[in-house]
């Protein structure tokens, strides 16, 4: 008896199956595409059961809508000084839902136009940041040796450095901008990114198909972006979003701390206005709660989106639903 | 006497895989019984069952009486007595079931500090004891699992399920991954340990050729079921189920000029649990597969003396086929 | 002593006196994993490299694939010495694929079936129709019909489909060499027969050669031409897998087929676990554990201190059927 040549039932029953089936005739775009298609579903089909990451997504959802659509619904002049409607320091009255700032500004709109500065300074802060991280984390991880070594020290460094500290630095060595306050939190955050990638490059590369990947000729670049990248990808993707919670908080710190670009208005520049108008002691809480519960709200909604996604790429956490 | 008794034995799964469906087994004081199959088969499972050490949300019906008592029916004080002192365990990949932190003698000791309550001291001669047993130095006791070598390793494990004089040693695939070598040494061990202490042994593993060696009485299992059972070296010279005569022709005979540069296996895979095929489970797979296979079920039958096998062509009244694959296969030296 | 081969041609892959040795750890010495090992493989000839774990014939392997640089001796592919620049290796790595021993680890979770499979085509910018070779391969490693496979993730396949995979991925680059590491290893046992197959059935049909790392020498006799068995960093028999299988003629040999299941006789149960390559000694590197020696079998024939302190040389490549043991030549001789 010689079952050498036979390839099983699977072949036989499969091969009437596939005459003419759906499966023939495919370009490898159009396989890739089928590809991504179906893993985007079954991704979204599990974070669907995580209902605090599906409530994060939906309030950030809101704010997004709220942020992209301000300037169709307050328009930019609700920053403008000289034109306030309001007196000062008015309280809510249906007029303006949130009271009016020391210049009679309306609070609900600029609370509105203030979401702006501080979603895309938080999102720009955090993929610079995760880029730096990711970059530094799979080259070190990668290449072995003195690089590596040298990577590492550095990281450590920037570690050890308290990152409110180093970025009011360079906030305050650099010009006062928007560009200034992204790039101070972004190049204090990345260590800990770094830290990440690098441990999980350094097991990709221990498994045993990217040994197959050198046998096949595969070159670092190749073995980088084919297998390590993908590989660390829903690290980084997790790592994102939970940046972008403490980016967001870092900018509103380096504004309250009069840090910021004070031409633009955002959370943590009303909070400092807030501060230096003395609504604190004055009891003017419309002034001082509207922009610090929008912080905590968005903070915590991209934590849960964070959380919920690090869960479902990667089910060993145990992340609780 | 009947040491261990298995009736009726089905294991589900709480995903809806049925893992073991109806395996009746029984082993006397002394013996060794060879459990043969492959992945999936429900072999690893059946081990885990005897000593109830599956997941919850398992079910598990039938009986499976040691020394007379049904281990299914036993309050969980009685189970965890049986463990260990009553029936015990080696697992496969000794690797990881050794705690790192802890040294082998304090890993050896606990089962009889547990168990038999003797004094810490009491304890630690004994574990010297058991590791010359099982040809370590008792000195090693000291020692930490990474560093003793992988047959080191297996040989501590050994001890382990020695520790508590069990009546039963079940050693679910105990020489795999080891090379042949050490293969041979673990394997003499056991059989030296068996004979001497009249134990009951269950070996599991999926290289017929070892357990033929090893072994008394042979089952093989297929997709949770017994399908082949008798005596190991007639099982393994003449199997009387095609899936027997697969997997004992899997691994060569050195010398045996029917199979130089013709390897032998089966096309197909071993069946999902979750998933079986219809009637004889094997009939996908099957050579000899008749048109009733794949709607009849097959259950064991007479097969010569002391011997069952689950096939159609099996039965002392049915005819063998005059398949010329049939015969080329069994004339084979 | 030598049988002569009636295939004068030159080996497609040569090794000649290679040694590959490692730093060792915490100041211990060397490793010398390869020791000075000579090694043909002709084409379309599968070589079988048996030995126990930790005698160095996956460092062979890998040193032969260039993953692992030599420290001493070369590797001749085809007649020109392995060139160990970036570019050469890459163009050799189109002619020698490797096959590794869990298909479950050497397939990337993230990628399909079919990238998986075309990884080798992009690497080295495959002109052609890549899904045309793809569907190739994969039917030639048994995985009909192609298609059907495509989008599947390796986790979705089982053992044997796994393997056929990593197979069909090494095919697809059409390469002349295959360097398998315990192909079937982690395979069932009804499934291990057919991907042995499959390897026969590729050198028949597309003449390639192969060399199969293996603890298993029931593998080596269901498929391969020649057999070389290794131990501590040398090869110390080797010739056509009949005559070695047999009729051993090393101690080691010897004692590996008497511990096999079915073997006739007494078996030979080495004691104690295979030396450490970072301290290999004196004479003939079995003589410690050899059964000849210990049984004053070798005093008898008078070459007892030669084994503990003579050591042998580097048996050739070459094919013909050679031991490294004073007590076989001596016995052979007398």
């Amino acid at each position: 008896m010689t079952t050498t040549e036979s390839d099983g039932p699977m072949t036989t029953e499969s091969t009437a199956a596939s005459k003419g089936g759906p499966a023939t005739a495919r370009s490898p775009r159009a396989l890739a595409w089928q590809r991504r298609r179906h893993s985007a579903a079954r991704f979204w089909k599990q974070y669907r059961t995580h209902h605090a990451g599906v409530f994060g997504l939906a309030a950030l959802g809101l704010c997004a809508l709220i942020a992209l659509t301000a300037p169709l619904t307050v328009g930019s002049d609700v920053q403008s000084v000289t034109d306030a409607p309001g007196d000062p320091m008015e309280s809510p009255s249906t007029e303006f839902p949130l009271g009016t700032d020391q210049f009679g500004r309306n609070l609900l709109g600029l609370v509105v136009w203030g979401a702006r500065v501080s979603l895309l300074v938080g999102l720009l802060a955090a993929v610079l940041s995760v880029a730096i991280g990711a970059l530094i984390g799979i080259t070190a991880g990668h290449f072995k040796g003195w690089y590596a070594t040298v990577m590492m020290r550095i990281t450590d460094w920037f570690l050890v450095m308290p990152t409110l500290v180093l970025a009011i630095a360079l906030a305050t060595v650099m010009s006062r901008s928007l560009g200034t306050i992204i790039l101070a939190i972004g190049v204090t955050t990345w260590p800990t990114t770094a830290r990440l990638v690098r441990a999980q490059t350094l097991a990709v590369e221990s498994r045993p198909y990217i040994e197959r990947a050198k046998a096949l000729g595969g070159g670092h670049w190749h073995i980088m972006t084919r297998h390590v990248l993908p590989n660390v990808m829903p690290l980084v993707l997790a790592q994102t979003t939970l940046i972008i919670s403490s980016a967001i908080l870092a900018e509103a710190t380096l504004a309250f701390l009069g840090l910021g670009d004070p031409t633009v208005v955002s959370w943590g520049g009303l909070l400092q206005d807030a501060r230096e108008a003395g609504a604190v002691s004055a009891g003017k809480w419309w002034y001082l709660v509207p922009p610090g519960v929008a912080i905590a709200v968005v903070a915590l909604a991209f934590t849960l989106c964070g959380r919920a996604v690090e869960s479902v790429l990667n089910p060993k956490l145990g992340v609780a639903r | 006497m009947t040491l261990l008794e298995v009736r009726n034995l089905e294991v589900t799964y709480a995903g809806g895989a049925a893992a073991v469906r109806g395996v009746d087994l029984s082993l006397d004081a002394g013996q060794k019984l060879g459990v043969a199959g492959e992945s999936g088969c429900g072999k690893s499972t059946l081990a885990l069952a005897l000593l109830r050490l599956l997941p919850a949300g398992t079910r598990t019906s039938g009986e499976i009486l040691l020394d007379g008592e049904d281990v299914l029916k036993m309050k969980w004080g009685q189970v965890r007595a049986v463990r260990w002192a009553g029936a015990s365990i080696v697992f496969q990949g000794a690797m990881h079931s050794l705690n790192a932190v802890h040294r082998i003698g304090d890993q050896i000791a606990e089962p009889i500090l547990l168990h038999k309550k003797a004094t810490p001291a009491g304890a630690r001669k004994k574990t010297g004891e058991l590791l010359e047993h099982v040809g370590l130095p008792a000195a090693r006791a000291s020692a930490y699992p990474h560093e003793l070598s992988g047959g080191q390793r297996q040989r501590v494990m050994i001890a382990m399920a020695l520790a508590c004089d069990p009546r039963l040693v079940i050693a679910d695939e105990p020489t795999t991954a080891l090379d042949v070598m050490i293969q041979a040494q673990i394997l003499r061990l056991i059989e030296q340990l068996v004979s001497e202490q009249d134990l009951g042994l269950v070996m599991i593993s999926h290289d017929l050729a070892v357990l033929a060696d090893t072994c008394d009485r042979l089952a093989v299992m297929y997709a949770g079921r017994v399908v082949e059972e008798g005596p190991a070296r007639q099982v393994y010279e003449d199997a009387r189920h095609p899936y027997g005569k697969a997997l004992s022709a899997a691994f060569p005979r050195i010398g045996d000029t029917a199979s130089r540069f013709a390897p032998r296996g089966l096309p197909g895979d071993p069946p999902d649990p979750s998933a079986l095929p219809s009637g004889c489970t094997f009939h996908p797979r099957c050579p000899v597969a008749l048109d009733s296979c794949i709607t009849e079920d097959q259950e064991l039958r007479d097969a010569g003396t002391a011997r069952w096998a689950a096939c159609v062509h099996a039965g002392a009244s049915v005819p063998q086929p005059g398949s010329p694959a049939e015969e080329a296969r069994s004339s084979t030296p | 002593m030598t049988t002569d081969t009636a295939a004068p041609a030159a080996p497609l892959l040569r090794a000649e006196d290679l040694h590959v040795s490692f730093a060792g750890r915490n100041g211990a010495a060397r490793a010398r994993a390869v020791d000075g090992v000579d090694l043909d493989i002709r084409r379309g000839e599968i070589v079988a490299l048996v030995g126990e774990s930790g005698c160095g014939k996956t460092t062979l392997a890998r040193s032969l694939l260039g993953l692992v640089p030599p420290t001493g001796g070369h590797v001749t592919f085809d007649g020109k010495p392995l060139d160990y620049s970036s570019r050469a290796l890459k163009a050799y790595r189109k002619r020698v694929q490797l096959v590794l021993q869990d298909p479950s680890g050497s397939l990337n979770p993230r990628h399909t079936v079919y990238d998986a499979v075309a990884e080798g085509l992009r690497i080295h910018r495959y002109g052609g129709d890549e899904q045309a070779a793809v569907a190739e391969a994969l039917s030639r490693a048994g995985l009909r019909p192609p298609e059907r496979f495509f989008l599947r993730y390796p986790h979705e396949l089982s053992g044997g489909q796994r393997q056929r995979v990593v197979i069909a991925g090494a095919l697809v680059l059409e390469p002349e060499l295959i360097v398998a590491d315990e192909p079937v290893a982690s395979l069932d046992a009804s499934v291990r027969g057919e991907i042995l197959a499959l390897l026969l059935r590729l050198r028949t049909e597309l003449g390639l050669s192969a060399l199969v790392v293996t603890h298993d020498l029931g593998l080596a006799w269901n498929i391969a031409d020649r057999v070389a068995v290794m131990y501590l960093g040398r090869i110390v028999e080797t010739g056509e897998v009949e005559q070695v299988l047999t009729a051993p003629r090393h101690p080691y040999t010897q004692a590996l087929l008497s511990v096999l299941p079915e073997a006739p006789g007494d078996p030979v149960v080495l004691t104690g676990e295979p030396p450490d390559p970072s301290r290999i000694p004196a004479g003939c590197r079995f003589h410690a554990r050899c059964q000849i020696l210990a049984s004053g079998e070798a005093e008898r024939a008078g070459v007892a201190d030669a084994c503990r302190g003579r050591d042998l040389e580097v048996l050739d490549g070459a094919g013909g059927t050679q031991v490294a043991c004073h007590w076989a030549r001596a016995t052979v001789a007398g």
